[in-house]
């Protein structure tokens, strides 16, 4: 049976992660003896390791929900809570099946010994497929209590209610606490039950709980710094680690001389294979002692492309399927060929996208500990299941033997779907013999963590002579496939994405390739438009069947005052808009920029955007998110670039490398469409699409150059 | 080579022997067993490490040990006051102002040393002071209303002690 968490759209996710395991550590004759010892063949190859789930077809309700006698309930989740609100929202779920206060439950998350499997948290998932599978499991606990009452008190279960974690009956008044059914001897074999495919979840309409502005449930443990995020795990003789990094990308480790760092006080050293690091009482002296290996290292350094050429680079080792190359992936309606050889008028244009970092907060940090030949690594990663099975790769362990635990998390925005604090941790302690605390420096977290894949798009369009589109052709090289499709209604369309060689170690980022395909789109739409001399919203809508992506577009216009505001502006102003949908929800956006020619500036002044992603579960939380995706996309659309050189990343800094401050967020409007009566999708991600286009389209209407890149450089107003 | 240094941790006086130039922010997080503080980028970006001194913000990451020595400093365990939390911690919670919450701290601790020294700063003034400040999560719009939350507290007991 397909788990539900695993759908078509997480398709490019696994394609941008697929990549070789970073270490290749040694396997000594008493990891073996260790291996066998638990009666474990090691079969598993590293390449087909990924691939595999261990997931059980069914759940038990005892796996997703307990019930203590004293009447606390634990829910179980595997998802990872990183910034999203997926703790709150996963607890809300719990709560409005359980008919049970919030404050009454404690949500275990992603923690490998202890919680399901509900896939990574990614591709904006946890709302459409955890929320359920929760609900359901809640839904069947409520279910059971139910039941264990009625049999207590030979009721019909059909006549009796529960509510504020009681099961009543209401026409004699009797009431059992959950507390109190969890301690009957049918309890336990009851909750051992699979949880049932067709039970009953409460309809939208009866929300409670679910469509409420539920706040953070450990909230105060933030603001008064008791939390504990990964980096911040201490555990007893603990040391702290670093890792010798190579000088550039590529290089591999010649020579290496470890005694001048373990002459250090109470520094261990270790060499094996390309890994090399360093754990030492403090994490200054662990720094110390890594300069000591690096002056004692001889790397051979491969020569590496560069930033200047990135884009011909893409372009040359585009896997156009030919040569029997990689096959291109394809969406093909009508005929491309026919629909361009009828139109009236041909455009061509092509886009460009630089690849950028995620940044989180806080970098990649993990504290690993050995005992008795079991490993135990508490981290930040969205991917808690590939983790293990990343750190059972990489240590010859059965995974049973290894355990991960995910804190809540100092960000991830995408960039946390690997391992390799996890795995470099783990190698420091088994070095020490102790356990090892490792949180990766900002400079590494900019060059060793993979990127946002940098993009070429090529757009082509056939019109006739209204200007209506006949053809649509797009390809992007190298970035990926997701919102590849265009939204709006052509005939003849051809859209592909073809893979080629990043220079860069790249991988998934907060709604993959749909920011770069919708910027490409988007501004193509544009151009097409005012080549046709038709307003670009009416343009667009000429072209729209699909009633939410109207409905969002609309919303937009309207709200901001498109058509006063288009006909109506200072010189140096400009509007302009965007619309998208990627994973199941719908985004428009207009904006107004401020240009200055002579200073090559571009401000962005205000933003309106709608959103609309079915039933809203949780208002505060959705418009939270909308907001971090606005200012986050802003980064990428004006100010975010990484450049590098030679196998060497230029700006591996925050004093090179811009991010959004407070100082960039524009006014800005939300309006958020709620459809109770359609099934909630994420929202973490899609809110990213919209702005950055739309900036590009309000600049050319303010100036008239049309920037076909991003970030959207104001250098370009001053060339023109 | 090590040297005794003397600290003054939220209200506590403290002795480290240790390396006098490693940076106060290890020395709270690795020694002091004070984790609120967090790592953000190590040359004073991203302000996610500050702390007070003698009141006024400063970037523990940048900030050696010794210099801290005989100094008083707050870190965002030592700003709860008896039984009840910091307004501007109260405001962030109210205003719901955290994702991943990874930069609260030193939000908090700065928006604090913001209203010592401007008690009721306009939305300007609050986004000046507070720029040096980064969230990736970028919930900058709640964070400056939780700032505007806290000012008018103020204002509010102020006049009830009046």
């Amino acid at each position: 049976m397909r788990n539900p968490a695993i759908i078509p759209d997480n398709e490019p996710e696994r394609y941008e992660l697929r990549e070789a395991p970073r270490y290749d550590f040694a396997l000594t004759r008493r990891d073996l003896l260790s291996a066998a010892g638990a009666g474990i063949l090691i079969t598993v190859h590293r390449s087909t390791a990924i691939a595999q789930s261990t997931r059980p077809a069914q759940q038990s309700v005892a796996a997703r929900v307990h019930i203590a006698s004293d009447g606390r309930i634990t829910v179980m989740t595997g998802k990872v809570e990183i910034g999203q609100g997926s703790r709150t929202q996963l607890t809300q779920a719990a709560a409005e099946e359980l008919r049970a206060p919030v404050e009454s439950i404690a949500l275990i998350m992603a923690d490998t010994e202890l919680t399901p499997d509900d896939g990574g948290t990614a591709g904006s998932r946890t709302t459409p497929s955890t929320v359920p599978a929760v609900r359901k499991g809640a839904a069947a606990a409520r279910q059971i209590l139910i039941d264990l009452a009625a049999r207590q008190w030979e009721a019909d279960a059909g006549a009796l209610r529960t509510e504020d974690g009681a099961v009543i009956d209401p026409a004699s008044g009797r009431k059992l606490t959950y507390g109190e059914l969890a301690r009957s001897a049918d309890f336990d074999p009851a909750f051992a039950q699979a949880v049932p495919d067709d039970v009953e979840v409460t309809a939208t309409k009866d929300w409670k709980v679910l469509g409420t502005s539920v706040p953070r449930p450990d909230g105060r443990d933030v603001v008064t710094g008791a939390h504990r995020y990964p980096s911040d795990i201490v555990r007893p003789n603990m040391l702290y680690g670093r890792v010798l990094r190579p000088p550039s990308y590529g290089a591999t480790l010649n020579e290496l001389d470890l005694a001048p760092a373990q002459a250090l006080a109470g520094v261990v050293a270790v060499r094996d294979g390309d890994f090399a690091g360093c754990a030492a009482p403090t994490s200054y002296g662990a720094g110390k002692a890594v300069e000591a290996l690096a002056k004692a290292a001889r790397w051979e350094r491969p020569p590496q492309p560069s930033g200047s050429t990135l884009f011909e680079h893409l372009k040359r080792h585009a896997a156009t399927g030919e040569g029997g190359g990689r096959t291109p992936r394809v969406n093909e309606s009508g005929s491309i060929e026919e629909g361009l050889a009828a139109a009236g008028r041909t455009l061509r244009a092509s886009y460009e996208v630089a690849y950028i970092q995620h940044a989180p907060m806080e970098p990649r940090a993990a504290v690993a500990e050995w005992e008795d030949g079991r490993l135990t690594v508490w981290t930040g990663t969205q991917q808690p299941m590939n983790v293990r099975r990343e750190l059972a790769a990489a240590f010859h362990l059965p995974e049973e033997r290894v355990r991960v635990i995910v804190p809540d998390t100092g960000g991830g925005f995408g960039g946390k779907h690997s391992g390799e604090s996890a795995v470099e941790a783990a190698r420091l302690a088994k070095a020490a013999g102790r356990p090892v605390s490792l949180r990766w420096t900002r400079e590494e977290e900019f060059t060793w963590a993979y990127f946002r894949p940098a993009a070429l798009i090529e757009t082509g369009a056939g019109i006739v002579e209204d200007g209506q589109l006949l053809a649509w052709e797009f390809t992007n090289i190298n970035s990926g496939a997701s919102a590849l499709r265009s939204p709006y209604d052509i005939p003849h369309t051809r859209e592909q994405f073809l893979q080629s060689d990043s220079p860069l170690r790249q991988g998934s980022y907060r709604v993959l390739a749909a920011t770069a395909n919708n910027f490409a789109r988007e501004s193509f739409m544009d151009e097409l438009a005012a080549a046709c001399m038709r307003d670009p919203l009416e343009y667009r809508l000429a072209h729209l069947k699909d009633e939410r992506m109207r409905a969002v577009l609309e919303a937009a216009a309207a709200r901001f005052g498109w058509d006063e505001r288009k006909k109506s502006r200072p010189s140096n102003r400009g509007v302009g808009l965007a619309c998208g949908t990627e994973k199941g929800s719908y985004v428009a956006a207009c904006v107004e920029v401020e240009v200055d020619r002579q200073e090559g500036a571009i401000r962005l002044l205000e933003v309106c955007q709608t959103f609309e992603c079915g039933a809203i579960q949780n208002p505060e939380n959705l418009k939270a998110q909308v907001t971090g995706c606005i200012i986050m996309t802003i980064g990428g659309a004006l100010l975010e670039e990484i450049r590098f050189e030679g196998g060497r990343i230029l700006n591996a800094r925050f004093s090179r490398y811009r991010v959004p401050r407070f100082k960039d967020v524009p006014a800005m409007e939300i309006v958020l469409l709620n459809r109770p009566d359609l099934p909630s999708a994420g929202a973490g991600e899609t809110p990213m699409i919209a702005v950055p286009p739309a900036v590009a389209n309000a600049v050319f209407d303010a100036a008239s150059v049309r920037i076909r890149s991003m970030p959207i450089r104001g250098a370009a107003l001053r060339q023109a | 080579m090590d040297v005794t240094v003397d600290l003054n941790v939220n209200g506590r006086s403290t002795t480290v022997t240790t390396d006098p130039d490693r940076p106060l922010l290890d020395v709270l997080r690795e020694d002091l067993g004070l984790t609120g503080t967090k790592y953000g980028c190590g040359e004073g970006q991203c302000r996610t490490c500050t702390v007070l001194v003698d009141g006024r913000p400063v970037t523990s990451c940048l900030m050696t040990v010794s210099r801290a020595a005989g100094r008083k400093i707050v870190t965002i365990e030592g700003l709860a006051r008896e039984g009840g939390l910091h307004p501007v911690q109260e405001a962030f919670l109210s205003e719901g102002a955290m994702q991943c919450g990874y930069c609260v701290p030193g939000m908090i601790l700065n928006a604090a040393a913001l209203l010592e020294t401007n008690p009721d700063p306009s939305d300007e003034q609050i986004v000046e002071w507070m720029n040096g400040n980064l969230c990736r999560c970028c919930g900058y719009p709640k964070i400056v209303a939780a700032v505007r939350r806290a000012a008018a507290a103020g204002a509010l007991s102020r006049r009830g002690e009046r």
